[in-house]
């Protein structure tokens, strides 16, 4: 029986440990800083607008643990010591937590390392103000919920996925919400320039004033010093009460930068998700890969990545080594109204070899985008918008060599939007047909 | 961990706009003309107040629903659910429970209170309704004619509420006008018109799509010898009623699944889905609640099939005795428990403290049934998208009969609950479009695995 320790409560640590238990019966203990129990992140947003309550975003009941015997901790990591295989914890108390523990220090035979992301800061002058913060963390929903009082206008840096997040929240609230996004366009180095359109003409219907090609040049100060403006490039200042930082994450490792652990942005792992010590693994967000999968980036910060590193992972340690292999790409989303979905490779930016083929309803609030390379015809990536599909069904066209053409008579396997929901593929069919 | 609420101050921003005040006003107006009437202030007892009453009640739904949405984009829109008072089981909610709960004691128990009078005619709230009673089968009205009017038109206002609400999504949409259709036209203006032409029989029920055994007095031996003696109308409404629960029931359920009764058609569920709606969320996902559903359902039918025996023994051999059993005790004691204390005053008067579905979880004995046919004879199910599920909850917290769809979701499972009616919020609310409600064979061994947890590709060829 190994002693198995895992550093992080999100997905990537937490689908580990499940799967460690449902394959062995090795000791399992995950330690955790910001929550007792483990929670959706991606749901933090629906509590601050009332949709749910924090106990509803955790996946499991708080027996579940216990249960199928994996301990809990809660507790901040101050140290490893890689030779002797020892964690060594800080002694912070948690006022919140509903556990008690009194160790200094752990021992393990295998340490999983899922440490998530930190916000991005970028050095703007200012940003270490009271009421700036990110909005990834559970702590970085509380302090929103702190200044919520006060907060009249809230600006928000960056857009991203968590900006958006961050404006639907307080607009939903009704707070007045400004965008500071630098690029002409939302999101446009991942969405192509139709797409990402449409989610600014989504972000402007719902009154967010969403400020385009517009950067922050510093976060001003009252006496107390909480924030009370931003000043962007041009020199304007908008009065605010808070500012969200949102300009994408980066792999939460500061804290083990002097140790003899190999980080470059995130913490290098192989293809077995190893780290340069022996019996130390790192998955999810932390991570980066010394060789992605081809098409893959090396750090891919997404709850999916997370999970399937858990997974595989739990297997190579308690049956037999397992590469990483995520397969297609896939990510979803939902920008305020708009739902998001993507599979395979659909680059912000087409150029030759590849190409692709869009369609737009005619109320601008559907659309559907097949990427294909322009050799051979076939499919390799599918975006779409308001439009749900099988996942299963991209993929087989992907795997199957389906040509544009195929795809387009094939298109009605792959829904899955509600039952009576208007299907546009006969509709689509013909636009290709003339175009 | 605080799991209460995270919020320092009431996060619920004043949301009442003018409109919507002059639409709680005009409702209130309508509200009280009723009040009056039950307290039998004389002069209100004329036609043009009773219909002023319905329709100033009507205008003021109608109207704060368009004000509530008019100005919001089409989508989901859940926005301080769970900060509201009236919704998160605050003092709104007691104050409204306790209210619709003492209203269904004095319909059940107390009738006399609210004006019926069983040797003369009746006065108050009863006597209030009369102008449409007239109307509709030229009788005077009854507690039931009261209730069923408020029944009707509480789905119907509400049921056009919940379109609005739902507008960007068809499914919701047409399923929501089929339970308004059901319970305006067969449960409430044909049984009543056809009761008003057959006034000189005994009664039985003309409700064709109330079944046995949620329906528990079909096999009544007063009820069997009402429709026995009801001529045509009588002889079809008891080969219906048999029809019903041992062909269509099980016909229908294997194509649809239970939904197309749950949700689509009972006026149980009607109410749920409509005056009940904004309750849904209350349900408890708990395993320790599904054990409990479980237990308490199917006790719920093994009592109305033994009860139901015991009266069609005495039916049949004219003995009210069935061994030391009373059969004529356990009827009553079934109507008591079940027909009016469970599926009433529980069902629905705790609506805010529990959810809407109370009753359709823990007792119906007509979802009991549906359920275990759903569960193992049905092409119903709830299909998971490949690997897209978050995790967020959103599908289990909206779930009204409190299944944890997360559960099956985040491991690609295909749902098949025997409790689930079909609603199809889970799926409106998932932010991801991760559900699907589908009725298909092609998919019929998909929910007995566990689709692809495993989502690598390797992993999954190895394990």
């Amino acid at each position: 029986m190994k002693n198995i320790l895992i550093i992080g409560n999100g997905v990537s640590g937490i689908t580990a440990a499940r799967h460690l238990r449902k394959l062995g019966d090795d000791k399992i203990t995950v330690i955790s800083k910001e929550t007792d129990h483990f929670f959706s992140r991606t749901a933090l947003m629906y509590i601050y607008m009332g949709h749910m309550k924090y106990e509803h975003t955790k996946p499991y009941e708080d027996w579940f643990w216990k249960k199928n015997n994996i301990s809990l901790m809660r507790a901040e990591v101050s140290d490893i010591d890689f030779d002797l295989k020892r964690v060594k914890l800080n002694g912070k108390k948690f006022k919140d937590s509903a556990f008690k523990t009194n160790l200094t220090e752990l021992s393990y035979d295998i340490l999983i390392l899922a440490t998530g992301s930190a916000s991005n800061k970028f050095g703007w002058p200012g940003q270490d103000l009271n009421q700036v913060h990110g909005m990834y963390s559970f702590q970085d929903l509380e302090q929103l919920e702190k200044a919520s009082p006060f907060l009249k206008r809230g600006v928000i840096v960056g857009g991203g996925l968590i900006g958006i997040e961050l404006a639907e929240m307080m607009h939903s609230r009704h707070k007045e919400v400004t965008m500071l996004v630098r690029e002409p366009s939302y999101w446009n180095n991942v969405l192509p320039p139709e797409e990402s359109e449409m989610v600014n003409q989504q972000i402007i219907m719902n009154h967010i004033d969403l400020r385009l090609g517009t950067e922050l040049k510093e976060i001003l100060s009252d006496d107390n010093n909480n924030a009370r403006a931003v000043v962007t490039g041009d020199g304007e200042e908008i009065s605010c009460q808070f500012v969200g930082l949102t300009a994408g994450v980066h792999p939460n490792v500061k804290w083990l930068k002097d140790s003899e652990l190999a980080i470059n942005r995130g913490i290098l792992v192989d293809e077995y998700l190893r780290t340069n010590k022996p019996d130390v693994y790192a998955i999810g967000d932390c991570v980066e890969l010394q060789n992605p999968p081809k098409g893959r980036r090396a750090i891919e910060p997404i709850w999916y990545v997370g999970r399937i590193m858990g997974e595989t992972l739990a297997h190579t340690i308690a049956r037999s080594p397992i590469k990483y292999n995520p397969g297609h790409w896939f990510n979803s989303a939902k920008f305020l109204d708009l739902e998001y979905q993507v599979y395979g490779n659909v680059p912000a930016n087409i150029v030759s070899p590849l190409s692709s083929y869009f369609w737009k309803s005619e109320d601008g609030l559907k659309s559907l985008r097949l990427v294909y390379e322009i050799a051979t015809n076939h499919v390799v990536g599918v975006n779409l918008m308001g439009l749900r599909f099988r996942q299963e069904i991209c993929e087989e066209w992907f795997d199957n060599h389906f040509t544009l053409e195929e795809v387009v008579k094939d298109l009605d396997r792959a829904h899955f939007d509600p039952e009576f929901y208007k299907k546009y593929y006969k509709e689509i069919e013909t636009h290709l047909a003339h175009n | 961990m605080d799991t209460t609420s995270l919020s320092l101050a009431n996060p619920k921003p004043p949301f009442t706009s003018p409109g919507q005040k002059w639409a709680t006003a005009i409702g209130s107006i309508g509200l009280l003309l009723l009040l009056l009437a039950w307290l039998n202030i004389g002069p209100i007892f004329n036609s043009i107040y009773f219909w002023s009453s319905i329709l100033l009640l009507a205008i003021g739904v109608v109207w704060y629903s368009i004000d509530m949405y008019k100005n919001t984009p089409a989508g989901i829109k859940n926005n301080g659910v769970w900060f509201d008072s009236l919704t998160n089981k605050g003092l709104w909610a007691w104050v409204l429970g306790v209210f619709v709960t003492g209203f269904y004691v004095v319909l059940y128990w107390n009738p006399h209170l609210m004006g019926y009078n069983a040797e003369g005619s009746n006065t108050g709230l009863v006597h209030f309704f009369d102008p449409l009673s007239m109307l509709l089968k030229g009788q005077p009205a009854s507690q039931w004619f009261v209730y069923g009017t408020l029944y009707t038109f509480a789905i119907f206002f509400f049921g056009i509420k919940y379109i609005i609400k739902y507008r960007h999504n068809r499914y919701q949409i047409i399923r929501t006008i089929s339970v308004m259709f059901f319970q305006l036209a067969f449960a409430f203006l044909l049984p009543e018109i056809l009761e008003g032409l057959n006034s000189d029989k005994a009664y039985f029920g003309k409700d064709f799509k109330n079944i046995w055994p949620l329906n528990y007095y079909f096999y009544h031996d007063w009820h069997l010898n009402g429709m026995l003696d009801g001529g045509k109308l009588g002889m079809f409404a008891l080969v219906w009623g048999i029809l019903l629960t041992f062909v269509v029931t099980p016909i229908l359920t294997y194509f649809y699944g239970k939904r197309w009764y749950c949700s689509w058609v009972c006026g149980c569920g009607g109410l749920a889905e409509t005056a009940g709606d904004p309750f849904r969320h209350l349900s408890d996902k708990s395993l320790k609640a599904w054990k409990i559903e479980r237990y308490l359902i199917y006790s719920v039918l093994v009592f109305a099939v033994v009860m139901t025996a015991l009266v069609l023994y005495s039916f049949f051999t004219g003995s009210g005795q069935f061994l030391f059993i009373n059969t004529f005790q356990v009827r009553e004691w079934y109507g008591f428990l079940i027909g009016a204390a469970f599926s009433g005053v529980v069902g629905v008067g705790f609506y805010p403290l529990m959810g809407s579905r109370v009753w359709c979880r823990f007792g119906c004995p007509m979802a009991a049934i549906l359920g275990l046919q759903q569960k193992f004879f049905s092409r119903f199910r709830i299909t998971t998208n490949g690997g897209q599920c978050i995790s967020c909850g959103n599908c289990s917290t909206y779930c009204e009969m409190g299944i944890d769809v997360r559960w099956y979701a985040q491991r690609g499972q295909d749902i098949v609950r025997a409790s689930c009616v079909g609603c199809g919020v889970c799926s409106a609310v998932c932010p991801r479009g991760v559900l699907r409600l589908e009725n298909s064979g092609k998919i019929s061994d998909r929910a007995k695995a566990i689709r692809n947890e495993v989502i690598t590709a390797d992993v999954h060829s190895a394990e």
